[in-house]
């Protein structure tokens, strides 16, 4: 475990071409992660995500990804991911293989990937279109009751990416509230990055608290905000209201691009890219 | 159709909140259904038990969330476990009695819709997708869907099946290996429709006060069944009404109450 600056961890950690998780169930989502891999141009990724929404619209329509294995692709509560819609529908920036499955598919790939085990296993995927159009969706009679059960691959992916609220200064990792898959998916990982709200002393876990111990963890980075517009508990709650910003924003090709450029790519990190906003009333 | 003293949205919510009985355990979608099971709870039905599919078991959420996982849910909840335990031990292990969905296209036997309009390689209209929908429809006890009706969203035929209702019908479910029993409730801006008992395909059951039979099969896309008798639903109470109305207002000022960033 290294603690690192956001920049060197993505430069050192994120290789063109890798499949990449940035989990966080609408809770903790490692937006300043995905803004930094964008800033720093990497291609080719394959993306992984239970519910791709604005962090992999963003990562989508800035050109950073080649395919795309998801549950649910929206902008939650508001209506479509229009960056990732224009992907599929167009194309824009470039052709998107998508991989789709359902919640339940995706958290049981995740646990196995966690597990070192070569498939998940599940009750599921009963009397829907989803098998025929993803290979990857197959089934396994089971050998006590003869019960036809689907299966998907473990994900193993190359690099998972987490936003924590806390990690000490050995690189320990407390997460409270909303977990969604984070930990499968960090478990599952080759290269474990892990943005934080602060470093501190003690974490001062309660027992039974999610830790990812520093051993697991490849690099940790003091990201403040980093979670921002999602939200992290403790810290600071969801910007519903850059959520339905986001809707006029990412509609027009040409808006997005300039966004991009301007907060992202226009700026150095992510104290830049906050101000960067804030300079036109975009965060609070 | 005349003018009702209530939106369709508002007539949509209080029929579907009556369906849901104190004590149920309800798995809830965002939108309509959080909004209806939320005012069951606020009415007849405190001791239901909310389940959203972020983890939160249980929650008692003071106004209506935006998305599935806003902290208010987490925050009044009884318990909050991984997204792969609630999908596992809890969806799939048999525990919740009622699965609330949305969708965008139904069909007569209660398929659901939410991937995609037009070919899947090359989609007129790409969806969100099916999320945490085709096990809560196949898992859940039973299934209630909340749909305004118009032949566009009422589909004769489904281009692509994202959860199961009764699929073909006439029993193709039960020999499916589908747990639960499937969609037993539409309710739509019209009225509510149920599942015929032997071909599983849906009809108008009830109405509301302010449309006529005539209007609910104009706005669906195919020929709708109709009951023998169609019952008029209740217009909402003047306490359904006030809740329902209260919870939005709290829930519109939760969500634009400005957010403080710590840096």
């Amino acid at each position: 475990m290294t603690i690192q600056t956001l920049h060197d961890a993505i430069e050192v950690h994120v290789r063109d071409g890798d499949s990449v998780a940035l989990e966080g169930f609408t809770h903790l989502i490692p937006f300043a992660a995905g803004q930094e891999i964008i800033r720093q141009r990497k291609r080719d990724l394959h993306l992984i995500r239970m519910t791709p929404d604005l962090v992999y619209d963003q990562m989508i329509g800035a050109g950073c990804a080649r395919a795309l294995t998801f549950s649910w692709g929206g902008n939650p509560g508001v209506g479509s991911a229009h960056r990732l819609r224009d992907a599929v529908e167009s194309g824009w920036p470039g052709p998107l293989e998508i991989h789709e499955h359902s919640h339940a598919g995706m958290a049981a790939a995740y646990t196995a990937g966690a597990a070192r085990l070569p498939f998940g296993m599940l009750r599921g995927y009963i009397g829907t279109d989803l098998p025929g159009v993803n290979p990857d969706i197959r089934h396994v009679l089971c050998p006590y009751t003869g019960e036809s059960l689907a299966t998907v691959p473990a994900i193993n992916p190359d690099v998972t990416i987490l936003h924590a609220q806390k990690a000490d200064r050995r690189g320990n990792i407390l997460i409270s509230g909303i977990l969604g898959a984070q930990k499968e998916a960090g478990l599952a990982a080759s290269r474990l990055i892990v943005t934080v709200e602060e470093i501190v002393d003690e974490l001062d876990a309660p027992m039974n608290a999610v830790v990812l111990p520093h051993w697991i963890v490849t690099a940790v980075a003091c990201v403040p905000a980093g979670a921002w517009p999602s939200y992290a508990r403790g810290y600071y709650p969801r910007d519903n209201a850059f959520y339905i910003a986001w809707d006029e924003i990412s509609r027009d090709r040409g808006a997005f691009t300039d966004w991009i450029d301007r907060h992202v790519r226009g700026t150095t990190d992510h104290t830049g890219f906050l101000a960067s906003l804030r300079a036109v009333g975009g965060v609070p | 159709m005349t003018i009702a003293p209530w939106t369709p949205d508002e007539m949509m919510t209080v029929t579907a909140s009556r369906l849901l009985w104190n004590g149920c355990v309800c798995f809830v979608g965002i939108g309509l259904p959080s909004a209806a099971a939320n005012l069951a709870r606020l009415l007849h039905a405190p001791e239901i038990v909310l389940i959203y599919e972020s983890g939160t078991i249980g929650t008692r959420p003071e106004v209506l969330p935006l998305s599935i996982g806003d902290g208010e849910l987490a925050e009044t909840a009884s318990a909050v476990v991984p997204l792969p335990e609630i999908f596992a031990y809890w969806l799939q292990g048999g525990r919740v009695d009622v699965g609330f969905l949305g969708a965008a296209q139904i069909d007569r036997h209660g398929n659901l819709n939410s991937t995609v309009i037009g070919p899947y390689d090359s989609p007129k209209t790409r969806l969100p997708g099916a999320g945490g929908a085709p096990e809560i429809a196949t898992n859940a006890k039973q299934v209630f869907v909340v749909l305004k009706q118009s032949p566009r969203s009422f589909v004769p035929k489904m281009g692509f099946v994202s959860s199961a209702g009764f699929l073909g019908g006439s029993g193709e479910r039960r020999r499916s290996g589908a747990r639960g029993a499937g969609p037993q409730a539409i309710i739509t801006d019209y009225g509510v429709m149920r599942p015929h008992s032997q071909t599983d395909e849906f009809e108008l059951v009830s109405r509301y006060e302010h449309v006529t039979v005539a209007d609910a099969v104009a706005a669906t896309g195919w020929p709708l069944k109709v009951a023998e008798s169609v019952d008029v639903v209740a217009p909402p109470s003047a306490e359904e009404l006030e809740i329902l109305r209260d919870l939005h207002r709290r829930t519109r000022e939760a969500h634009s109450r400005p957010v403080r960033l710590p840096v």
